[in-house]
């Protein structure tokens, strides 16, 4: 018997994830006209590879609404996005890349949650035989 | 569950925007009222926004945008001669406000669309979280 967090795959965390992204394309959205504000982007493959790695997601379990910072992956796998054109109040946010990245996440989270609904029925057709 | 600080984050940006949308309505407004001396004439104010951070150091991130102050625009007040209006001083002068119709105009465009933006994110985020909630349904 695989244990219950093994029993969705690697599809939790990565829900975790690109909710976790999902929240930093929001907030580059929301600073789309803020002077000095630099656009920030999750690079998932290091995020879920470290989540892979360590069982656990450190990203995805802030504390009391706080980033952990003293664990090295939450600082490494946030990143800064670079530039295509750079304005001149030091805005580094294009209002046309987050988003379409913000609708890839989303479609990519629904595929996610596809996975682990088809999980549930499979169990489901497990226990009660058909 | 972290869509909810979806909300937070596209609130704060909507709120901040709306700001910006009221005094460009202001600015437009007052594009035509004249006073008797350059410090009573109308200055366009102009909101200033700040990223609202969360964290610190390495791992600080914004949660979203707040107005820190709404302040006044620097270019030089115009002045014309209107010597019939009850307003023109002692050489018959009357001092127009330091709007620009045009920057407001821009202004305006950009800041509708920014909300448009931020209405989307919450929308998606709403129907991400429902999805959520149907799960195994």
């Amino acid at each position: 018997m695989t244990a219950p967090t093994d029993l969705f795959g690697i599809h939790t965390q990565a829900l975790a994830l690109w909710q976790r992204r999902a929240e930093v394309l929001s907030a580059n959205l929301a600073n789309a006209d803020t002077p000095n504000y630099q656009a920030r982007d999750i690079d998932f493959r290091a995020a879920l590879g470290a989540a892979d790695a360590g069982g656990s997601l450190p990203l995805a379990a802030p504390t009391q609404g706080q980033i952990d910072t003293s664990s090295p992956n939450s600082a490494q796998a946030l990143k800064y996005r670079v530039p295509m054109q750079p304005s001149l109040d030091g805005n580094t946010v294009d209002a046309e890349t987050e988003q379409a990245a913000f609708a890839e996440n989303s479609v990519r989270y629904q595929a996610s949650l596809t996975f682990i609904n088809a999980q549930i029925r499979q169990l489901r057709t497990a226990i009660t035989g058909g | 569950m972290s869509f909810f600080r979806i909300f937070d984050t596209a609130g704060s940006a909507m709120s901040a925007q709306s700001v910006r949308l009221n005094t460009t309505a202001s600015n437009l407004a007052n594009a035509d009222s004249v006073a008797s001396t350059p410090e009573a004439a109308y200055r366009a104010k102009e909101p200033v926004f700040a990223a609202i951070q969360r964290g610190l150091g390495k791992g600080a991130e914004s949660a979203g945008v707040r107005v820190v102050s709404i302040g006044e625009s620097q270019q030089p007040i115009g002045s014309r001669f209107e010597p019939g209006n009850p307003l023109a001083n002692d050489d018959g002068y009357v001092f127009t406000p330091n709007v620009n119709p045009v920057d407001e105009l821009v202004n305006m465009i950009s800041a509708s669309r920014a909300y448009q933006n931020d209405v989307e994110v919450m929308n998606s985020a709403r129907q991400l979280m429902l999805k959520t909630l149907e799960l195994g349904k």
